[in-house]
């Protein structure tokens, strides 16, 4: 039977979601938090509970490969990773499984394509804080597989519009590994929206009285993204990309969203909005795109 | 003077991984063989690494477990094998440094965690300058929102925690020139520079910097950007901070050790050592910046107003939600500041008489501590130091302004200078090229005196009369 995408989830990757949480894994922990967001994801797990699935692909703006994409190529990983960034928040201790088979179908059929790709099968590397965020928030077990994708800066190096193109090659190896794989997939599009930052942390960091978008231009810009996602216009919204990822410095720039919904052939059904919410200043929504329900 | 060295190094694996498998790789490995033997030789016991593959959102962070351990894999680079490390951390100096920045108005935190992943350039750096941990280091990161005057503000506050300290320390920054990668896979023996354009650049870096004009070269850092880096997470500001913690000015012995492609980059390792007589001059002048004042309450309420900001740094307290501008004195009145050297004898800071503000005497001590930036001119035995009259001179300056701006007036408002040298052959020049970047539009009468010695181990020290503010 062919392999088939499930489920896509569009899953942020703040490490405040999983420090509000205080899971067992992660060394602090919180009194509360970004609700909105926890909640949302709460929401989709329970909605990822009814669909049967074997693994999980994510790709993380936080592993950046500027030659060519990269997948994980060990089969067990077993680590402490502390966010570079927010180390106060997030040191959270992972042990992961890679379906490892997935993931070098999907690196040589992207060859094939013509990309630049590449496993990473040095047992020592520490995976990206991006990707475990991601995977824990959608599924805490940790008891699927999962195949992590790097994410190739080719905006940097040339403009959305080749990321976009690149990530449309991905997304044809991707779709046409699962369906050789015989798998049923979730698609984890591991980044934010607006992604302007503060530059500043409240002395208490789950203060939720001083949490609040960046500016109200990243708001619109949000909002404008999420209500075409919901409604299927997900062409326009790819259209849009490059104007929105630069207004609104999005982490869309990564190629994770783009990546997904080519990978679901651009969805013309509305996206299942599980919550917005902004993180320290960036916009963050959690949406489900679900084939199969449609 | 304190900072006996500044080093620059790129921070691609390459050279500590791989460096047989390239002719230019193992030139870069040799060049930072070099840079070691000089950062030995010039009895530095300190490394403070700025590196650009250490972006940090939440202001600057700043290592401090003192004993960081762990296998590094570089997340692109991976392939070339895994770097165990164990550094030598100088976990003090970090604290220190954490606060000079946040009493020049930084946002600045330490990071004392076990598993901290320290980045590629660092380890690098650290890896091939430092093998046997014999020195002690502090990494700082770079902020990917910080401007030039962010950036800038750094650097001096790694200057003031490094001059407190009286700690010799050798400052390294980790960067390529050109910064453009291949995007595909290559040999070993197909790397070059990405572009005729990039080397073209590389070449002009490799000038000023082998003259040793780190602040032209600072100056121009917008320029590269544009010209020959790839807008990645951090952009080019490494110069802005070095040259900020090295005194901005050019007066280096530039030497390059060496310069080859790194997988399509610009990879140089360069030293620079403080002289008195090399590059001369700076060819280009942007506006210097002391504390910084840009937007960083985000997070709610109302923007401390640039006054408390001020008085944050002065005081070395956090800013209070708004601070009134200090009230003219009274004709008569005596000033006296608890932000300036607190005076050495039955005097006042400042004292009006009618429109006019007359200033006793003011040298480089810095309140409360009474520290002497640049050094002082002889230790505690008696014998000489080799002190740096440039920084004697900018604290003279910046505690005249202190006392200026605590009678509601400034630099701006002063109308005669005397000022005192206690060596004239040596200090003139920079005590004059200190003095006119501050006071050549201001437009200040001065006579410059040779004294035999001052009640404190200073250098320099100016008597200013300025107009008083309206009453």
């Amino acid at each position: 039977m062919a392999g088939s995408i499930v489920a896509g989830v569009l899953a942020p990757h703040p490490p405040h979601l999983v420090y509000a949480d205080n899971p067992p894994q992660n060394e602090p922990s919180a009194e509360c938090g970004w609700e909105t967001l926890r909640w949302g994801y709460e929401r989709l797990r329970k909605d990822l509970e009814k669909l049967d699935f074997d693994t999980l692909i994510v790709l993380s703006p936080h592993w950046q490969t500027y030659v060519g994409t990269h997948f994980l190529g060990v089969p067990q990983f077993k680590s402490l990773s502390v966010d570079p960034v927010f180390p106060n928040l997030f040191r959270y201790h992972y042990e992961l499984d890679v379906d490892v088979e997935l993931a070098n179908a999907i690196c040589a059929a992207g060859q094939e394509a013509g990309l630049v790709t590449r496993m990473m099968e040095n047992p020592d590397f520490r995976v990206d804080y991006g990707t475990i965020v991601s995977c824990h928030l959608t599924r805490p077990e940790w008891d699927k597989p999962i195949v992590g994708i790097s994410s190739c800066r080719s905006t940097s190096y040339y403009s959305v519009e080749v990321m976009q193109e690149q990530a449309r090659a991905l997304a044809a190896a991707t779709r046409s590994a699962i369906e050789a794989s015989g798998r049923r997939v979730v698609l984890l599009a591991s980044n934010s929206l607006s992604h302007r930052h503060f530059t500043t942390e409240s002395a208490v960091p789950e203060d939720m009285s001083k949490e609040h978008i960046m500016h109200h231009g990243q708001y619109l810009w949000d909002m404008r993204a999420i209500e075409l996602l919901r409604h299927g216009k997900t062409k326009q919204f790819i259209d849009e990309m490059p104007e929105f990822t630069s207004q609104a410095i999005s982490e869309t720039d990564a190629g994770a969203l783009s990546w997904m919904l080519y990978s679901l052939g651009l969805p013309t059904y509305d996206a299942e909005l599980y919550g917005y919410g902004t993180v320290i200043g960036t916009g963050n929504a959690v949406m489900g795109w679900f084939p199969e329900s449609t | 003077m304190n900072i006996v060295k500044g080093i620059i190094v790129p921070g691609i694996p390459h050279p500590l991984l791989c460096p047989e498998k390239n002719e230019g790789w193992s030139q870069l490995r040799a060049g930072f063989e070099a840079a070691r033997a000089e950062i030995e030789a010039s009895g530095a016991e300190r490394l403070l690494i700025y590196s650009t593959m250490w972006p940090s959102v939440i202001g600057h962070q700043i290592q401090a477990d003192p004993e960081p351990e762990w296998v590094h894999v570089d997340e692109m680079f991976h392939y070339l094998g895994s770097i165990p490390y164990r550094f030598r951390i100088d976990a003090d100096f970090g604290q220190a440094f954490k606060e000079a920045a946040q009493a020049r108005g930084l946002q600045a935190r330490t990071v004392a965690y076990h598993g901290f992943p320290i980045d590629t350039g660092s380890v690098v750096a650290l890896k091939l300058l430092n093998p046997d941990n014999r020195i002690p280091a502090s990494i700082v990161s770079s902020n990917v929102y910080a401007d030039r005057a962010e950036t800038t503000v750094l650097g001096k506050a790694a200057r003031d925690a490094i001059d407190a300290s009286g700690v010799k320390t050798a400052v390294v920054v980790v960067m390529t020139l050109s910064n453009r990668l291949f995007t595909d896979f290559i040999e070993p023996s197909e790397d070059h520079i990405h572009s005729p354009k990039d080397e073209e650049w590389n070449q002009k870096l490799l000038e000023f910097l082998g003259g040793g004009r780190l602040e032209d070269v600072a100056q121009l850092s917008r320029t590269i950007q544009d010209q020959i880096r790839v807008q990645k997470v951090v952009n080019f500001k490494p110069m802005w901070w070095m040259s900020a913690v090295m005194g901005q000015h050019n007066r280096y012995d530039g030497h390059v050790h060496a310069y080859a492609p790194l997988f399509g980059t610009g990879g140089a390792v360069i030293s620079l050592t403080p002289s008195v007589d090399s590059a001369g001059d700076k060819e280009y002048d942007e506006e210097d910046v002391d504390v910084y004042k840009g937007d960083r309450s985000v997070l709610g309420g109302a923007l401390p107003s640039a006054q408390s900001v001020v008085t944050a740094f002065e005081s070395k307290e956090p800013a209070a939600p708004s601070t009134p501008a200090p009230s003219a004195p009274a004709d008569g009145a005596m000033v006296n500041t608890d932000t300036a050297p607190a005076p050495v004898g039955a005097y006042p800071h400042a004292r009006r008489e009618g429109d006019l503000l007359f200033l006793s005497g003011v040298g480089p001590r810095q309140p409360g501590t009474n520290a002497i930036p640049g050094g002082a001119i002889r230790d505690d035995a008696g014998q000489p130091n080799d002190y740096d009259i440039a920084a004697q001179t900018e604290a003279v300056i910046e505690n005249v302004r202190r006392i200026l701006h605590a009678a509601g007036s400034s630099l701006d408002d002063v109308i005669d200078i005397t000022a005192f040298l206690v060596d004239m052959d040596r200090d003139f020049t920079g005590y004059n090229a200190v003095y006119a970047k501050h006071f050549t539009s201001v437009g200040a009468t001065r006579t410059t005196l040779a004294i035999s010695a001052l009640p404190t181990p200073i250098a320099v020290e100016f008597k200013v009369v300025a107009r008083a503010p309206v009453a």
